[in-house]
């Protein structure tokens, strides 16, 4: 699974929502996740339902997939669903036992509740889904670009570089730890059996060796970029420029009139 | 300018804890423009500190020793980019030389960070990619590929920069046999039909049979320096600096050893089988 980093979770396709430059979608979900805490109430809730619900439908995902996001943060939206119920203050009282009790307005509460972090694991799967690691990153730097008015370029510059490296690596380590896990096998450790703490010191002979091996890596690695004229990324130019297209515009015509949709209706109910 | 790269007096050694331990001392050594020359020695011979310093990432520690790239001096700091620019350097472990996850953005990588224009660095990223035979595999990641496919690939990050030379060490150690014939195969034609003067460092024999020139390196010194066929006949030689011999050669100086008339200086199987066919109607008549 953690091999596969590379591409994550991408889903490959040529929609509209995969065309969007990766700034846009970054951007536009920045928003679209802070509109959908400003709605008030579950009727305002309705309207990023809604909107979110036409960006899966246009992104062609299989729904299988966002079904299996949402799988995994289920307990999360069990337990918040329970912890509203008891919440609610007003309406007819549905169930009284000891201190608790459950109105009609504790439902609605959870269902609202439960309902948006449901509609906040979908829209930011969206993303995910239909873009690369290497886009993320490209459009993180791309979007923290602005600070280096205060003096911050290389560091944007660095961070960029950290997780492109980052991306590179982790499945080279991922191949690594495997080996090493083996190695150890072979040698007699035992890693599954134990409790708790004993399985912790079991991971000692594991970490190590990792370590040590990365820290080689890291010097050859640094070596390599050196020899290609790699300098801290003073003048350096990306063979990848990002381009925004009229998709993004018009994305961002649309989520302006879904997010004045949200106000609207906070203000009319 | 006849010479590509030149030692002279050139020595290095590191400093530790157990005091100072030289790795060469008083090397001379200058490479032709265009040429094919392999360096051959056994761990510990300092064949990669001479990869090294071929391109200024190691510096002469001696204050008269010079590397000279094209006349101009490694020592100087402010030749650094233009000595790198000149002189690419592939090394053993393809994996810890890649540093972006998609292979075409990887060999972008050194013209991106010469400043090129992006329609020039994509030019050079598909004919870099066209010459090491990688172009369809542009948009693949690096661990979805072999050991040979990457090695090639860490071949293009560095001809994708317009080099002269081009320093290998050691690029086929941790290959398997496939592989190590891809990448010798595409080493031996960038040197042919793209004119760039190659250094190959190694120690495995095979791979120096088409060289223009072999230099034997141990213990930080050349002890012979000539063409395969004159290195691989002196066997002794060979043996005593601990290089495996190749079975055909080890063949015929076996036989030769043995009474039998015969040339040991043969290096392909076809030449080892001709000069024994050639021994053996002698034996007859």
């Amino acid at each position: 699974m953690l091999k596969d980093i590379t591409f994550g979770q991408y889903y490959e396709g040529k929609s509209l929502i995969h065309r969007m430059d990766p700034r846009a979608k970054i951007v536009l979900l920045i928003i679209d996740m802070v509109f959908l805490f400003l709605t008030k109430n579950i009727y305002s809730l309705i309207v990023p339902a809604v909107q979110i619900f036409l960006i899966l439908a246009v992104s062609k995902v299989p729904a299988k997939m966002f079904l299996k996001n949402i799988k995994t943060i289920l307990p999360i939206i069990i337990f918040t669903t329970i912890i509203n119920l008891f919440y609610g203050s007003g309406g007819t009282v549905l169930l009284s036992f000891w201190h608790f009790t459950v109105t009609t307005a504790g439902v609605w509460r959870s269902v609202y509740m439960a309902s948006r972090i449901i509609l906040l694991i979908l829209i930011s799967s969206v993303l995910t889904y239909t873009t690369t690691p290497n886009d993320i990153t490209d459009a993180i730097e791309s979007l923290l670009s602005f600070l280096k008015i205060f003096g911050l370029k290389t560091a944007v510059h660095m961070l960029a570089m950290m997780m492109t490296i980052a991306l590179r690596f982790i499945p080279t380590l991922v191949e690594e730890t495997e080996k090493i896990m083996s190695a150890q096998k072979a040698r007699g450790a035992d890693l599954e059996k134990g409790k708790l703490f004993e399985r912790i010191k079991a991971l000692i002979p594991i970490l190590i060796p990792l370590l040590i091996s990365s820290v080689r890596r890291a010097y050859e690695l640094a070596e390599a970029m050196e020899c290609r004229c790699y300098n801290g990324g003073v003048g350096r130019v990306r063979m990848k420029q990002l381009k925004y297209s009229l998709v993004d515009l018009y994305a961002a015509i649309i989520n302006t009139a879904f997010c004045g949709g949200v106000i609207l209706l906070n203000i009319l109910l | 300018m006849d010479n590509q790269i030149e030692f002279k007096n050139v020595a290095f050694s590191y400093d530790n804890e157990q005091g100072k331990r030289d790795i060469i001392k008083d090397f001379n050594l200058s490479i032709k423009r265009g040429s094919f020359t392999v360096i051959l020695g056994h761990n510990g011979s300092g064949k990669s500190t001479v990869a090294k310093l071929m391109n200024g990432l190691y510096k002469p520690t001696n204050s008269d020793g010079t590397v000279l790239v094209d006349g101009i001096d490694t020592k100087d700091e402010k030749n650094e980019i233009e000595i790198r620019r000149k002189v690419g350097l592939v090394f053993q472990n393809p994996d810890n030389q890649l540093v972006a996850s998609i292979v075409e953005e990887d060999v972008a990588f050194g013209p991106e960070n010469l400043g090129f224009a992006p329609e020039k660095t994509r030019e050079r990223v598909d004919e870099a990619l066209k010459a090491v035979d990688m172009y369809e595999f542009r948009k693949s990641t690096p661990h979805h590929l072999s050991g040979g496919q990457k090695q090639r690939v860490a071949i293009a990050g560095i001809i994708a920069m317009k080099p002269e030379c081009l320093i290998l060490d050691e690029p086929t150690a941790m290959l398997d046999p496939k592989g190590r014939a891809e990448v010798i195969r595409i080493i031996e034609k960038l040197n042919r039909e793209n004119g760039i003067t190659v250094v190959l460092i190694t120690h495995f024999m095979e791979e120096a049979q088409s060289a223009d020139r072999v230099v034997l390196l141990s213990a930080g010194e050349i002890i012979r320096d000539g063409t395969p066929k004159e290195i691989f006949s002196d066997i002794k030689t060979l043996k005593a600096v601990g290089l495996d011999v190749p079975q055909t050669t080890e063949l015929l100086y076996e036989l030769k050893e043995n009474g039998i008339d015969i040339n040991t200086d043969a290096i392909s199987v076809e030449e080892t089988a001709a000069l024994i066919s050639a021994a053996l109607h002698l034996e007859e008549k």
